[in-house]
């Protein structure tokens, strides 16, 4: 056996003073199973050392939450028994190393964590970042991403509802994988993790644990360096069909009474599960690892309890049962065996070969897992800058409008979700490339909307801005849809906690993702943090992903973003001041990168979604979609090229710089489609909530028009924008 | 009118297939793969997925599972039965139906709508349908149909060519081929027209709030035929 120092709990990734606290704790120097149970518990991404301190912040609360944070996912209300569970999570490390297998089994993670609670998921989204298109990797990681989340996706036979994909060169070196899955559960038959009683057999079940992933969750704490080449072996191997049979027959010894808790073998595999049921139980756990159904031979007792095989889950049954639960996942074919017991010993005990080779008080190793507070700056605000006039004067609406629809950030990502399968299960009835996706909830008139969002671009130039305003893009898509947000989950990445330039960027967009959804009751209800997306000493871009979820209550009311009806108005809700700073418009055609995101006004932002809402449910608006990225031109060329249908804008009042107008990043703004007769009806009713409304112009012909500013067809728009990321792929 | 859906290990669309039976009127049971008889059906389905995770090769090893006998005995006595996505591919391992299912041309998984052309309405999967094209949805990664020449021959000359792909007009040309399926073959019958293997999904498009209604057109055909 290898005896344990201070050199090899380094290697294990454990600082010296951490190292020192376990032989503290101990009071002696560890074995290596026991040194192997530590770093696994200890790292940053299963003990959230650094984040800890600051995700108390977000808020949680609400009357639609039945369980936030700290459980396999969160699980909100949504009205009658039905309750919708949901989470996202990061597989950034593992998909930029094996973008297939990376990619995959982050579906296949977030699945299981949904599932574990007794749900049925019912759709899964996704938020992937890449480097630069132009950096000799994109291509093929994108590619090798999507596929691997549609070849999980697909096989399970779960619709892949939505999801946004961004390139930024600040991902060069550390791709984003950020998947997110939506379960639907009887609210009284939701399953926990929290073991209870003494005595109680300990299952395990699934698939047999091998040799892979061992050190994953360790990987995953660490920054890259010119030898993540090696690390391949620590990246997981994905079982679509293996975890379609453990969806199944985990849902049908579900319906029965036999389960006290249940958890997924996620990160650190065995170790984290079989801690986190005791730990919440107050319990202790002993194990015998020669139970333990195992893939390959000779398995070590610190190669079983750290490896992270997929599809695998620990379930606490009531005694006696057995028998009942081993006839379920014999008929599915999976692996069934009874590897230990509940004890009152508050330790965490493993066995192997009839010899105690580890046993550790669970405390030590979830509880007293150490808490940072790390060093951190506050951002400043930048300066805005000021576009001289001449600036605009060579530039033309078409070439600009031409120019940002094949923006890689904003091109259709049609190529990218046709591998996905979006319809099985029957129930979607939004599809990728809308606001949001939606699914009807099965057999009811209700559906569920669900949306991922980031703006790394923001959020690197004012963090505290640019966490609120992520919330609100979500809250919007929830809007545009006709459904009531309900509740968020986030996956937040980051560089280096150990810098304090991205501790800061840390700490300020949490603070700006507590602070809005407080106030629009849009509560965080389960997430997880990635830190460490660092190469070389080059870091990402702060880019929390944000998944919020939304009801309707009768689906059949939903708003989809196609323009309908020549003759029709388009109104603007929400002011447009003309924000260009940090915006695509000033990126891409004025090549200015610096300046202020634009202002997030809580009180608007709330105000004007909430009328949306009571427009639509007074059935006035025929069409709606948010104004994001681009701006109202991008916003307007989107409804046109999806719907085949033009727009003539009517002229600008006053000495409004039409760059601005149309490009500007003003946030709280959605685009609406009035029938005539409604107008003024309407324009009354937003006027009474002192809501600012533009007339923006009519649907007409098949040319976007505006005097004689712009005359451009939306064939000619729609080539680049449908073309950009095929062409690209195959070139 | 009696049906019974084939549950696989790995099948995914045995729900959406009982869903959309039921609707239009078929008294639906699902019969798991390892029982040895089907209860009395006047038409089985084999539905979508990816049955036994598709690994060896799509179908191969459903159309060795203990069911499989008694769907082969009941089509050989000239009982109906329909094989969708996977269950096509089933089919054609079987036997049943000639030729394979290839990966489709462009290597990449397609979930999209698509036009298809009714080839022959001399059955009674396609009999009383008024339109001769159909805007149906695929999902498939192998969907790419291929035989031998002999076997096309013989494919063509029996009228066992179901359904083409083709644009909104009829087209079934190579420019309307999502997956190189040789002939643009969507879906083909057996000799006698009993068996029906095609890749798209009707049960995906049977309601106006889904991505379209003519799978609706199929099934209300089915039931009226039987």
């Amino acid at each position: 056996m290898v005896e344990v120092n201070e050199k090899i709990a380094i290697e294990h990734g454990l600082k010296s003073d951490e190292y020192k606290k376990i032989c503290d704790l101990l009071k002696r120097t560890p074995n290596i199973t026991e040194l192997g149970l530590f770093s696994a518990m200890w790292n940053e991404h299963c003990s959230y050392k650094s984040s800890r301190r600051h995700l108390k912040k977000l808020h949680t609360k609400g009357e639609q939450v039945i369980q936030g944070p700290g459980e396999n996912a969160g699980v909100v209300d949504i009205e009658d028994d039905d309750a919708i569970v949901f989470k996202i999570e990061s597989h950034n490390h593992p998909s930029f190393i094996e973008p297939y297998q990376g990619a995959a089994t982050g579906v296949g993670g977030i699945m299981r964590d949904v599932f574990t609670m007794g749900a049925r998921p019912i759709a899964n989204l996704n938020s992937i970042h890449f480097g630069s298109p132009a950096h000799e990797k994109t291509r093929n990681l994108l590619r090798g991403v999507v596929k691997g989340i549609g070849g999980y996706g697909n096989c399970i036979g779960v619709p892949t509802i939505a999801g946004q994909t961004c390139f930024d060169e600040s991902y060069n070196g550390n791709i984003l994988v950020n998947a997110m899955t939506l379960g639907l559960v009887n609210k009284n038959k939701i399953f926990y993790s929290k073991a209870a009683g003494i005595n109680k057999p300990v299952i395990y079940v699934g698939s047999k644990t091998g040799r892979d992933g061992i050190h994953g969750a360790s990987m995953a704490s660490a920054i890259f360096d010119d030898k993540i080449e090696e690390k391949k072996p620590t990246v997981q191997v994905g079982d679509p069909f293996t975890e379609k049979l453990l969806l199944e027959a985990c849902l049908e010894l579900m319906a029965g009474k036999s389960i006290i808790s249940i958890q997924d073998m996620g990160a650190a595999g065995l170790t984290s599960s079989s801690i986190e049921m005791a730990s919440k139980g107050d319990l202790g756990i002993e194990i015998d690892l020669t139970k333990v159904p195992c893939r390959e031979e000779n398995m070590t007792p610190y190669e079983i309890m750290l490896s992270e095989s997929q599809e695998r889950m620990l379930i606490v049954l009531e005694e006696g049962k057995e028998n009942e639960a081993k006839k379920i996942f014999d008929k599915w074919n999976l692996d069934f065996a009874v590897i230990g017991k509940t004890t009152n010993s508050k330790n965490i005990e493993l066995i192997y070969k009839n010899e105690k080779v580890a046993e550790i008080p669970i405390d030590f190793l979830a509880e007293n897992a150490p808490m940072y507070d790390r060093k951190w700056i506050k951002a400043k605000l930048p300066k805005e800058s000021t576009f001289s006039k001449d600036k605009f004067k060579s530039l033309k609406l078409s070439d600009c409008l031409k120019k940002i629809l094949i923006d890689p950030n904003i091109a259709d990502k049609e190529w990218i979700w046709n591998q996905y399968d979006h319809t099985v299960m029957g129930d979607t009835i939004q599809k990728p490339g809308g606001n949001a996706g939606v699914v009807r909830v099965h057999g009811t008139n209700k559906a569920v909307a669900a949306a991922v969002d980031s703006s790394a671009a923001y959020c690197h130039a004012h963090p505290l801005t640019g966490g609120k305003q992520v919330v609100c893009e979500s809250w919007r898509n929830m809007i545009s849809v006709g459904a009531k947000p309900i509740a968020i989950t986030n996956c937040l990445n980051f560089g280096n906690p150990e810098k304090e330039k991205n501790m800061g960027e840390f700490v300020e967009c949490v603070e700006g993702i507590a602070e809005a959804s407080k106030y629009l009751n849009y509560p965080v209800v389960s997430g997880n943090v990635s830190f460490y997306n660092e190469t070389k000493d080059k870091g990402i871009k702060p880019t929390p992903s944000i998944g919020g979820i939304g009801l309707l209550n009768d689906y059949k009311k939903m708003m989809t973003m196609e323009l309908k009806n020549e003759g029709n108005y388009l109104l603007v809700v929400g002011k447009t001041g003309g924000h260009l700073d940090q915006s695509v418009f000033a990126r891409n055609i004025l090549s200015e990168f610096n300046g202020p995101p634009p202002e997030v006004n809580l009180f608007n932002e709330k105000q004007n979604g909430i009328s949306i809402l009571n427009l639509k449910n007074k059935n006035l608006i025929e069409t709606c979609h948010d104004v994001s990225l681009g701006g109202i031109l991008t916003s307007i060329s989107k409804m046109s090229i999806k719907s085949g249908k033009g727009v003539k804008l009517f002229p600008l009042e006053g000495l409004v710089n039409k760059f601005e107008y149309f490009f500007g990043e003003d946030q709280g703004r959605y685009i609406i489609e009035i029938k005539p007769e409604n107008l003024k009806n309407v324009e009354n009713m937003l006027k009474k909530d002192s809501i600012h409304v533009d007339k923006l112009g009519l649907v007409e012909g098949d040319k976007i028009t505006l005097e004689n500013d712009l005359k451009i067809s939306i064939d000619e728009i729609k080539e680049g924008y449908k073309k950009w990321l095929k062409e690209y792929m195959i070139s | 009118m009696k049906s019974s859906v084939i549950i696989f290990p790995g099948s995914n669309c045995d729900r959406d297939m009982d869903v959309a039976l039921k609707k239009f009127g078929f008294e639906n049971q699902m019969v798991w793969h390892n029982d040895a008889e089907i209860p009395k059906s006047d038409l089985i389905v084999l539905p979508g997925g990816f049955s036994y995770g598709d690994y060896l090769r799509c179908g191969s090893i459903a159309g060795k599972s203990k069911i499989i006998k008694s769907v082969i005995d009941f089509a050989n006595s000239g009982g109906l039965v329909l094989g969708i996505c996977n269950g096509f591919q089933i089919l054609t391992e079987t036997g049943l139906l000639p030729g394979i299912l290839l990966q489709n041309k462009y290597l990449n998984f397609i979930c999209k709508n698509v036009f298809v052309k009714i080839k022959n309405k001399e059955n009674k999967y396609f009999k009383k349908i008024k339109k001769e094209i159909l805007e149906l949805h695929i999902a498939h990664n192998e969907g790419n149909y291929f035989c031998s020449m002999d076997e096309l021959k013989s494919i063509e000359d029996n009228g066992q060519i179901a359904v083409t792909y083709c644009d909104f007009e009829g087209n079934d040309d190579e420019k309307n081929n999502p997956n190189g399926a040789l002939k643009n073959i969507a879906g083909i019958f057996n000799k006698e027209k009993n068996i029906l293997g095609m890749m798209p999904h009707p049960e995906r498009m049977i309601d106006p709030f889904l991505s379209g209604e003519d799978g609706s057109l199929f099934f209300e055909n089915l039931i009226e035929s039987l």
